[in-house]
Parts: C-alpha cells; structure tokens; sequence
C-alpha cells in the first residue's frame, strides 16, 4: 500500500528573543522528523506541552510550511504556501483544534460555517450544499433546528461536533486533530471520540490524532509516535508501545496510565524540570530526566533506528549501543 | 428587544438629567453674572435690577424647577447679553462647527482604520513600527500644540494656508487636520490591536486551512470581528462632534459652539452655556445609543442578553 502522506524531514526552528536587546535564541520546536500516514489509519502523536506536536501537525497540513525536509500528498509535493494548487488541496486535508469556540466564528451560525468549505470550493449547487450541511450535521449528531444557532447558543461538546462537521465538509482524506477533546468534559470527551473513530471508517479518511492523553490516543490510533523536544524518540503499533514501550520516557508515560480497577503499581517518577525548548540539554534530549542515563547519553544523540517489527526507538541503551561502547 | 430600547432610554434620560443639573449649579456656585455682565464698577442697584430681572434673587432650587419647568416647555432660556433666545446661537453656530468636525472624522476613519488595519497584517515590520511610532507622536500631543504647530510651518513660514477665520474653504484645512491628528493615531492603534487579537484565532487560521483566499479571510471574517471594539471608539468620536472642537475653533478663530461655549463661559451666560451643554450630552448619549444597537448587529452573543 503507498502512504498517503510522507514527511521527510521535517524541522521548524523558531527564533524566541527575550526583549529587544537579547540575542535571539534558537528554539527547535520540530527537529529532523519523518512520519508516514497510510490511507485510513489513524497516527497519534503524543508528548508533553512544548514537545513540537501542534507544530508537527500544521506542518504536516503545510499551513506551516516547512523550513526543512518536505511534505507530499500522494506523491505530490505541498505547493507553496496561499497559492492557489495549495488553497484548493485545503479540500483535502482538515484540521480539528483543541477550542471549538476559538475555532468558530462567533459571528456566524453553525449551518454557515459547516457549509463554508463547500461554498469555497465550490461543491455542488446551493441546494446540493445545504443537502449536505444538514447530512453532515446528523453524521456528528447535531439536531436539525441547531443550524441557526450562533456558538456561543451550543455547549462545549456541541461546538466540536461543528468543528468536526466543517472539516468533513469537503470529505479530506486526512484529519489532523490537535487535542480535539482536551477541553470538554471527561464524559463528553469519550463521546466525541468515538464518533470521531465512526466518521474515520465512515469517510475512510486517515487520521493525525495529537494528544498528551495517552489513554485517549490509546483508544483511537494503530500506531503512535512519542515526542520529547521536537523529535521522534519512539514510534510503533499502539498495541506494542502501550504494552511494551522501550524508551526510557515512554516507559515512564505508560507506567503513569491509570488503569481501572487497578491501583497504579510501578509508576515511574521522571526527575528534574520539565522540557525547555528553549535550552535543549546536549546529547540526548531526555538524559537530565532519564533513570537509566550513561555517560554516552549526554555528548551522542541517538538516532531513531529499527528495534522490532515496524518498530523505531531513539535510545543508546535499546539499540545497543552501551554494550557496543563497553567493549 | 422593546425591553432593551426602553432601558437604554431610560438610562439616557438619566444622564441628560444629570448633566443639566450638574451644569445647572455648578455654574451659580462659579460667579455672579450680574458682576461680571455689568463690570466692577456698576452701582448696586443696577446690580440688584439686574439679578431680579433674571431671577437670580430667588433661591437655587426655585431658580432650578424654573429651569427644569422651562425645559420641558421646550425653552432654553434667553441670552442675557444680547437677549437673543439660547437655542437659536446654538444651532446659528451649529453648521460652522459640524464644517469643522465632519470632515475631521472622516479622515480619521478613512486613514486611522486602514492604517492600523495595514500595519496588523504586516506586523513587526518597518511600516508597522513607523505606525505605532506615528500614532503616539499623533494622540501625546494636544491639539493645542499641534495647531500652533501646524501654523507656525503653513502660515507662517511656508505662507500657503490661513491661520483663522472661516471666509473660505481653504480655512478650515488646517483646524480639521489639527482635529484629525490625534483621532487618527488613536484609531490606528485601536484597529492594530484589535485586529490583531482577531487575527490570532484559531478560527482565522482555520479559515485559511479551509483554503479560503486570504484576501477573504481578512474580510469577511477577520474585520467584522474585529470591527467590534472599533465600533466603540467611533461612537466616542461621532459624540463629540459638537464637543470637540472647543479648543481648535479657539486657536483658528472659527466661529462654531465651541467658541461660542468659551465666550459664554467667560460671560457667565447661563442660559448659553446650559444650553451648549445640554445639546453636547444629548449627542454622546445618542450615539451611545447607536453604538449599542450596532453591537447587537455585530455579535450575536449580545442578542441573548439584549432579549432577542
């Protein structure tokens, strides 16, 4: 099968500079990553805030464009940014943001905003378009006499069915969702979940699923990448990572995951501050916090290489490299 | 909606009454016009003719239920110099003034919006430094300054524009960009902002993922968004135009109510000044008024609060 999506790698640098006078500092909020999305699958990128995984997302949709590395759709690489071969792929590829009432325009109804992208791009005729508004509102579960509604009328769980309704207006082959349920209620956040799990198979879209809730990522994604500071340090089948993860900061997300009924046994406490983008530790990224760190770990950054059956890890002690120095 | 109208009415007629009474007593307290109209030296008697025939012998609150009692009757009293009846100098002068700030409110919104709308879509770029740095010099410095200014380069150096009068045209030129200055830098700075936080969004980014053209999603979602706090500012402005130019037609001798206001101030014109300020609160209060109607148009999270 041929990947719907390639990235190559990929890398964003922001230049943060604290007041007029300071030297602008570097910041690598995405570093050298390459990710494949399949037709139809569901990739979930999951890491703490400030690990580059929003970025990765708006680049891997080319609304951010890439300062290195390249994004292809279907073997077609992204046209430049606003142009108009880039404006008309938008039909192709949708975006989910965490806050729905950010995401929608306070100004207009719901039934405006969800028809837009078919008006942009021109699907159908008017009465073909309002067809569709009022199916793609029953497939998210909204209520018919909802349309006239303004954003600030529906409820939090109400707004992202909305959201999610304009995304799939112009029926995209991906969705990046960016933290799509971080802000509504636990209870709702299984709802909207699975509707979106339903609406994947539905459309046959494949799906980015960005989160830092490693059980909701768990739910939805068959394969899952972890980041720490703008890179990669393992990726795999959700199964495997979830059951087995072998970097030492996947060990420790997965050790932190409350599973029901159970009480929480062999947690993994990380030590020291959370990740800085701004001050990127040499070596290896994760050294400072990782229990098991060797000498190697802070002057050589591992590479992401092969440890098992479509299985990638970046760390000296997994992939052996320890052993190698030793002797 | 007719509960939200009668409220705001209500809250109008408030603030009219507030602004008469207030005008109303602080100028008895501020001198005795009898003293001021008839000079230092004028014999006592003529001095007691005269308060009696204005009524100013009387108590405050007599004298103010007449006034009130006379208001409703649509009479704002009489001049006591030169006896004419106060509302007709007002309106007599109200063309030259509106000359004056018509046109000074146009070129504030003409250039204020777009100027800060430009600079926010090209931030932290030359213009848009260039933009700030202008806005500040435009709104710090007071029109007093920056009409003596501006006559000191066009009248008296360059000698191409006059420095008062009303004759002509060309004589309002330099008082309405005096008035304008400052309105402009405070608009530029306001649209910056606003736009700015709107462009910001999500829902802008998301208009743009959504493939629509930029130019697009600049119009129709990101202006009428941010059109919301600039609404607010334009009512301030559209309320004063009666009001502000009292300082302006001072400098450039332009014979408008606020000229009129300062003469009759010194005068201690009552019913003049009362008047003046009569008409300029019930400006600002009506364009309060339509401020607040726009906003129900403009953001429908104000049509629930309003009552539909």
């Amino acid at each position: 099968m041929t990947p719907l999506l390639e990235a190559k790698n990929l890398s964003r640098v922001y230049q943060v500079r604290r007041g007029y006078f300071a030297r602008p500092n570097p910041v690598r909020a995405v570093d050298d990553i390459s990710v494949v999305v399949m037709p139809g699958e569901t990739l979930g990128i999951v890491g703490e805030s400030g690990s580059g995984k929003s970025t990765l997302g708006r680049m891997l949709l080319g609304i951010d464009p890439a300062q290195a590395g390249e994004v292809k759709l279907e073997h077609k690489p992204m046209p430049p940014l606003r142009s108009a071969q880039w404006r008309a792929l938008r039909a192709k590829m949708q975006l989910v943001y965490q806050d729905p009432l950010a995401a929608l325009d306070r100004r207009l109804t719901i039934a405006a905003q969800i028809g837009e992208p078919l008006d942009i791009h021109q699907i159908g005729t008017k009465e073909q378009r309002t067809a569709q508004v009022e199916e793609l509102m029953a497939a998210v579960g909204l209520r018919r006499d909802q349309a006239g509604r303004y954003p600030h009328e529906l409820s939090g769980g109400q707004r992202q069915r909305a959201v999610i309704a304009r995304a799939l207006a112009t029926r995209p082959s991906l969705l990046v969702c960016d933290e799509p349920v971080a802000a509504l209620d636990v209870s709702i956040q299984a709802q909207v979940v699975n509707m979106l799990r339903d609406l994947q198979e539905q459309y046959g879209m494949a799906m980015v699923f960005i989160s830092h809730d490693l059980k909701v990522v768990r739910n939805v994604a068959d394969r899952v990448a972890v980041m720490y500071l703008g890179k990669i340090v393992e990726e795999g089948s959700s199964d495997t990572i979830f059951r087995s993860p072998r970097h030492p900061y996947t060990k420790a997300l997965v050790s932190s995951m409350p599973v029901p009924g159970k009480q929480l046994q062999g947690r993994i406490i990380l030590q020291g501050e959370p990740p800085n983008p701004a001050v990127r530790p040499t070596g290896c990224a994760f050294h400072p916090r990782c229990p098991l760190a060797i000498d190697l770990c802070r002057t050589n950054a591992p590479a992401l290489r092969r440890v098992g059956v479509q299985r990638t890890a970046a760390c000296h002690l997994v992939a052996g490299d320890a052993a190698a120095v030793a002797a | 909606m007719i509960n939200f109208v009668l409220t705001r009415l209500l809250r109008a007629a408030v603030t009219i009454a507030a602004v008469v009474t207030f005008a109303f007593v602080v100028l008895r307290m501020s001198g005795d016009p009898a003293q001021v109209l008839l000079g230092p030296d004028a014999p006592q008697d003529a001095v007691d003719a005269f308060r009696r025939a204005w009524g100013l012998d009387q108590p405050l609150w007599v004298q103010y239920l007449a006034y009130l009692k006379s208001i409703f009757t649509g009479d704002f009293g009489v001049s006591m110099r030169d006896k004419a009846p106060a509302i007709e100098l007002v309106l007599e002068r109200l063309p030259a003034t509106l000359q004056l700030t018509v046109p000074a409110l146009l070129l504030k919104l003409l250039i204020g919006i777009p100027v800060g709308v430009y600079a926010a879509l090209h931030r932290q770029s030359f213009a848009d430094r260039g933009v700030i740095l202008l806005a500040v010099v435009g709104f710090t410095i007071p029109s007093f300054v920056m009409g003596l200014v501006l006559v000191l380069i066009f009248s008296v150096i360059l000698g191409v524009l006059p420095s008062g009068g009303q004759d002509t045209w060309v004589h309002g030129i330099l008082p309405t960009i005096t008035m304008s200055i400052g309105g402009i830098g405070i608009l530029a700075r306001f649209s910056r902002s606003a736009m700015i936080e709107v462009m910001g969004q999500p829902f802008i980014r998301t208009a743009s993922a959504k493939g629509l053209k930029w130019r697009d999603v600049v119009w129709s979602h990101a202006l009428p968004n941010a059109a919301i706090p600039i609404v607010t500012i334009v009512g301030f402005m559209v309320g004063s135009l009666i009001a502000g130019a009292v300082v302006v037609e001072s400098i450039f001798s332009w014979p408008g109510i606020g000229r009129l206001l300062v003469v009759s101030v010194t005068n201690r014109d009552l019913a003049v000044v009362q008047c003046i300020l009569l008409v300029i609160a019930a400006a600002m209060v009506v364009s309060n008024l339509v401020v607040e109607l726009l906003y129900g148009w403009l953001d429908p999270r104000l049509h629930a609060r309003a009552g539909h």
